[in-house]
């Protein structure tokens, strides 16, 4: 599809002087308004879009609240107050960025989602989907830092407790945590190496993002049913069918996100970070941002030694493995059939997933004791026997429904 | 995965995706009694502050907390601003000229405050404030309604999302203040120099009971000067204090709203309309098909 012919004509002397020497408006025509897209994609598909909308909202509300905002772990707290008392339109502005990063996070896992759901991981999008995953990866370490810039009790212990898990790897743990701290303690140096990463981080995603979208491109959208696109009956142009309907889902979103912004900033994070960091007083109760609840679920599910393996090390392995494993996804899903529609097994065991994935965000929360311990444990087994044991058997065992012959076809039936 | 079904989950993962943060703080909660939520004049979407009650939060705050408390955030002009207890700015430069500021620039290092000044904290160094008050510091109370809250157990917290409760604050400090108890309840143990308070995490603090009835003298004679007068209002001032522009949030907020729903209706109509004929075709099609 990205080889599909070009039928642009420059309409003017000057659009063809431009397209001989960059082709530019030639590649926008082909890519973002000609692109043929599969006629049948659903609401789901809409989150590619807002998640785009979402870097670039993080990114224009971040770069102007860094004119604002002093990385000093004496000024930092004061200054950040300061954009939401005294900045113009600070106060929206800083609302946007921080309950952004929420709404970041809940399109985020509603995307990675929806591709798992529909197998848009298998060949040939194994590296489009390997470059989402790498955008996830980013986007957690992004995140993470810039909840470390207010420098509230709770930034300063959650960079105490995640930068403290890596001093857990064997030789290079402690060296690492030193230089990512810039010292032995959280401190000045990691507040001031923390805010230069921070910003340019979203940049490097952006790029990555670049290469997710020329990723996809190649092979095309996958779409609900998994059946490749066969002739131009089955597409639409993306423009105006697809840029119109992502352009209302974008505004859609939006609402939930102005509700936060303006009527609630605060719901969404914790009170303990309207106290400033104190590094003599430790919080009764450490807890990451809500969407890293599931990962830190798994960290702390490991509270036994495996062989020589240590559980402190034991839970960066799961932790690190949680996120690892789903690079390789794409072979370990045995199945041909891509759409979970025409899986009536996988279908079970993927909407048990996702409830187990909700279920390790609840448990992230609630303390490692009593009958929480035991759940932890086995929410995570669930979550890597997904990946490691159901999905490669499923594709051997399982037989799946007939699919319909063309994406045009299965648009007819529902008429 | 129909279209009913997947918006139905959609709306489903957003509030359970939505509702687990709350419990975050739920489980740290470490035996904290429930806390009442209080009716406040500023709670909800609409609510607003009310003006009076916020100057005599005001009054309480600086005839009682501010011999400890520091608000180092809060600014005298902060005082005159839109949507807060409304003094006028000629009653705020009086007032700022009634403080010394500490200025190394002004001569004898002290000069007369002006309405741009930050509330003077009453102690000039951490440890001053720990030697005044056996070894505690007393917190600042610039954003101190926001730094606490209450706890609740998903799925009640739900509704929290749903109404924007965000006067957890408030809510907390009142109940603090109205949560001594001159007997300590049999089995608890009280140290030396420490208070029990049913509401405060581990319930020995070290502030001595702040208010009691009588203790501020109101202007306005209907209202009754109880301590559950004076412990109502100055929440209120200090979520206020938290949170100066609170009305110009929710008055932009409306607008927004406005905005994104007219629009989003709009947005809805047009992608109908671009779309029709694609439908409109396949329908034809699948009757052809049918015949």
């Amino acid at each position: 599809m990205a080889s599909h012919e070009s039928n642009y004509t420059p309409g003017t002397a000057i659009e063809k002087w431009v397209d001989d020497r960059l082709p530019i408006i030639r590649w926008s025509k082909t890519h973002l308004m000609d692109f043929p897209t599969p006629k049948n994609l659903n609401f789901w598909w809409t989150f590619g879009a807002i998640l785009v909308m979402c870097l670039a909202i993080q990114i224009i509300t971040g770069v102007v609240l860094a004119m604002h905002y002093t990385p000093h772990v004496s000024l930092a707290f004061d200054s950040v107050e300061h954009i939401r008392r005294d900045v113009n339109g600070g106060r929206i502005i800083q609302a946007v960025h921080a309950t952004g990063a929420s709404m970041f996070f809940f399109a985020l896992y509603v995307h990675m989602f929806r591709g798992l759901y529909f197998g848009s991981y298998k060949a040939p999008r194994e590296i489009l989907w390997i470059l989402g995953v790498l955008i996830f990866a980013l986007v957690m370490a992004t995140a993470f830092m810039g909840y470390v810039l207010p420098w509230g009790q709770m930034s300063f212990w959650a960079a105490t407790v995640i930068t403290n898990i890596l001093g857990a790897v064997p030789v290079v743990g402690e060296p690492i945590l030193q230089l990512l701290r810039g010292g032995f303690a959280v401190d000045n140096a990691t507040l001031n190496r923390f805010f230069s990463l921070h910003y340019l981080l979203p940049f490097v995603v952006a790029a990555v993002v670049a290469l997710h979208i020329w990723a996809l491109h190649v092979p095309g959208n996958n779409n609900p049913i998994g059946v490749e696109v066969k002739s131009s009956r089955d597409t639409l142009s993306f423009h105006p069918y697809y840029t119109m309907k992502d352009a209302f889902f974008m505004v859609l979103f939006l609402i939930p996100f102005a509700w936060f912004v303006f009527f609630a900033p605060d719901i969404l994070g914790h009170p303990d970070n309207y106290i400033q960091a104190n590094s003599q007083v430790t919080p009764t109760h450490i807890v990451p941002e809500w969407y890293f609840l599931p990962f830190y679920a798994i960290l702390r599910a490991i509270d036994f030694n495996i062989l020589f393996i240590d559980s402190k090390l034991g839970g960066v392995i799961f932790f690190a493995g949680s996120i690892l494993i789903l690079f390789v996804v794409p072979w370990l899903d045995t199945s041909k059939v891509r759409s979970g529609t025409f899986r009536p097994v996988f279908k079970w065991f993927f909407w048990l997933f996702v409830l187990n994935f909700l279920a390790l965000t609840y448990l992230g929360a609630a303390p490692a004791e009593g009958v929480y311990v035991l759940l932890s444990k086995i929410a995570t087994a669930y979550y890597f026997l997904y990946f490691l044991v159901i999905l490669p058997l499923l594709g051997r065992l399982e037989t799946p429904r007939p699919l319909p012959t063309s994406i045009s076809e299965s648009v007819l039936a529902h008429h | 995965m129909n279209k009913p079904s997947s918006i139905v989950a959609a709306v489903l993962m957003a509030f359970t995706l939505g509702a687990i943060p709350a419990t975050a703080q739920d489980e740290g909660g470490h035996a904290t009694p429930t806390i009442q939520k209080q009716s406040w004049s500023f709670g909800g979407v609409f609510g607003t502050y009310d003006e009076h009650q916020l100057q005599r939060g005001f009054q309480v705050y600086r005839d009682i907390c501010a011999g400890c408390h520091s608000a180092r955030l809060l600014a005298f002009r902060n005082l005159s601003e839109h949507g807060g207890p409304g003094f006028s700015e000629g009653q705020v430069k009086a007032l700022a000229a009634e403080y010394e500021i500490r200025d190394p620039e002004a001569e004898n290092g002290v000069r007369p405050g002006v309405a741009a000044d930050r509330w003077p904290s009453p102690f000039a160094t951490e440890q001053d404030a720990r030697d005044a008050n056996g070894g505690a510091i007393p917190p600042d109370f610039s954003v101190i309604a926001k730094a606490r809250g209450v706890t609740e157990a998903f799925p009640a917290n739900i509704w929290n999302y749903i109404t924007a409760y965000s006067e957890a604050g408030p809510d907390y400090i009142y109940a603090l203040l109205t949560g001594y108890e001159e007997v300590p309840p049999e089995g608890s143990e009280i140290p030396e120099g420490k208070y029990y308070n049913h509401v405060f995490p581990g319930h020995a603090i070290g502030m001595s009971p702040p208010l009691a009835d009588g203790s501020v003298e109101y202007a306005d004679e209907t209202f009754p000067r109880t301590l559950d007068q004076y412990a109502r209002d100055v929440s209120a001032f200090l979520m206020w204090a938290a949170e100066p522009h609170l009305v110009a949030r929710k008055e932009a907020g409306f607008r927004v709203m406005l905005f994104l729903v007219l629009f989003a209706g709009l947005m809805w109509f047009v992608k109908e309309r671009l779309w029709a004929p694609v439908h409109r075709e396949e329908k034809l099609e699948s009757e052809k098909h049918a015949a």
